[in-house]
Order: C-alpha cells, then structure tokens, then sequence
C-alpha cells in the first residue's frame, strides 16, 4: 500500500507531551477533514499509549517516547507508541479490562480497552527489558465519505 | 437564601472549582482530563473530601473537553473513599464521549449520573 504522508517524533517521557502528542496527531490528519468523532477516537486511543509509556514503561522517569504516524493511500491511518522502556511480561493480561499494575495509583486498567473500542485494531509487541510498541490503526471514514461525494 | 453556597473556590489554576453545600460538595473540572492533569486534581479534591462532613460528592464535567482513562480512575477512586464513610458520589453534565467512556467502565453501577 502507497503512503500518503508520515511522520516520527520523538520527546521526552514527560506528563505534559500527553496533550502535546494529542494535538500533533490531530495536525498530522486535520487536512483529512476527519468527523470530530474520529478525531476524538485517534486523539484519546494515542493519548492512553502514550500515558502507558510514560507511567508504565518508564515508570514516571526518563527516556524518550516515539510517535510514528503513517497514513497510507486508502486513509488507513497507523500510528506506533515506541517506548524503550520496562517491557510488558504478559500483554493478554495487560490488555484484560480493569487489569492494571498500578491500582494503589489509581489506574483503573482501562486504557487498552477504550484503545480497543476508539480504534479498529491494536497490536501490542513487548520485550521485557527492552520496551513496548503498541500499533494504534483505523480507517478514517471521513475522507471516504468525500471522495463518493466528489466523484 | 437556603441555595446560597457555604464556600466557593477556584483551583490555582482553575482547572477546578467547587461548591459546598450543607453536605454535598459540587466541584466542576474544566478541560483536559488526562493523567498529567489528574495529578494535581485529585490532591485538591482529597483536601476537599478530608473534611467529613462531605458525604456527597457530585461532579460537573460540563467544561470537560478531553478525558481518557485518567478520569475514570480519579471518579472511582473519590467513590471508593465517600463509600467508607457512607457517602456517594453523582456526575452531571458527561458529554456523550465521557459518558461513552464512563460505560465502558461500568461506572454507572456504582454512581449515580445526574442529568
Ligand atoms: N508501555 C508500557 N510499558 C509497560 N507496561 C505497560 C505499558 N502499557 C501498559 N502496560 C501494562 O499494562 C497494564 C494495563 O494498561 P492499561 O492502560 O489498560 O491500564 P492502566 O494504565 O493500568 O490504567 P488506566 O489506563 O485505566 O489508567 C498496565 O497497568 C501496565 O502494567
Ligand atoms: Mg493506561
């Protein structure tokens, strides 16, 4: 499949690049025309990996976090949450709802479930040790709306 | 003069503000409600909900434009610490994406949502 546009960042574990990651992939497909819904989807599933980085796989310290945005000519958007991080020993676990490592924290072990509701599909690879990719996709709908209406 | 609220406050950063009273405690977030600004969130409501007359914590969410898993996290958390001293806890104003979040986590078996 031919890419249409792409795009990698990388910036530091750090509380405040939630909202920041969240308005660079809003950049990356606003000339898409998304409906708002599908805006809201892709900005809270990115928001909850890159919040699993942060808190889980550098466990609130340091170490860089990776954005990688792909969208490919049929609007299939793909987005990797790149983290070099502690890794995740059992990821079915990990992904069962309410299922989390940080309760006395107040995680309520949700996040990869509303990632699984918000996006078409989620693909988890983990090494223990070395860090954790977790590929967000969807079909933006939108921009296929469009292209009936034009032709 | 009954309605007329015992103490008003505004959040340093206004991400948060409140409204007491008699037992209930009103507190409105506004904006984005994720992990990062959770934090400091949650430290205000706990100073708040220290003092034990609070037995009703009900939260405005209308001037919440973002929330992911955070928010469910910090709603059940202040439930958890009303439920042992016999309180609860209510939501009011959920947009249709926190409402749809909320759901998920079956958040509404345990609180209750006002309209
Ligand atoms: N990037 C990561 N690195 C290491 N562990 C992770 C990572 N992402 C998730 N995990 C593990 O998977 C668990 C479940 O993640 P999930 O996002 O579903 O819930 P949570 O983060 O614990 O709570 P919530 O997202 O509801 O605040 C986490 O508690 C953590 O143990
Ligand atoms: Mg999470």
């Amino acid at each position: 499949m031919r890419i249409k546009n792409e795009m990698r960042l990388d910036f530091p574990a750090a509380g405040k690049n939630e909202s920041f990651a969240r308005l660079v992939i809003s950049a990356f497909i606003l000339p898409l025309n998304p409906t708002l819904e599908e805006l809201s989807d892709v900005k809270t599933a990115v928001s909850e990996a890159v919040t699993n980085a942060i808190v889980h796989g550098y466990e609130g310290g340091e170490g860089t976090v990776r954005l990688h945005a792909t969208l490919f000519e049929d609007d299939l958007l793909r987005v990797d949450v790149i983290d070099a991080g502690r890794g995740i020993e059992n990821i079915e676990m990990a992904r069962t709802p309410f299922f989390t490592t940080c309760a006395d924290d107040e995680r309520s072990g949700m996040g990869f479930t509303v990632m699984e509701s918000f996006m078409d599909a989620v693909q988890v690879t983990s090494k223990v040790g070395r860090g954790t990719t977790v590929r967000l996709e969807k079909r933006l709908r939108a921009c296929e709306e469009q292209a009936a209406r034009r032709a | 003069m009954e309605s007329f609220p015992e103490h008003c406050g505004e959040g340093n950063d206004s991400m948060l503000s409140y409204e007491k009273h008699r037992d209930r405690l009103t507190v409105r977030l506004a904006g984005e409600l994720d992990h990062e600004r959770v934090g400091p969130i949650r430290a205000e409501l706990d100073a708040l909900i220290a003092d034990p007359r609070v037995k009703h914590l009900v939260f405005d969410l209308t001037g919440v434009s973002f929330m992911d898993s955070s928010g469910i996290g910090l709603v059940i958390g202040r439930y958890k610490a009303l439920a042992r001293r016999g309180g609860r806890v209510s939501v009011a104003g959920a947009t249709p994406r926190v409402d749809k979040i909320f759901s998920m986590a079956g958040l509404y078996s345990i609180i209750e949502k006002l309209a």
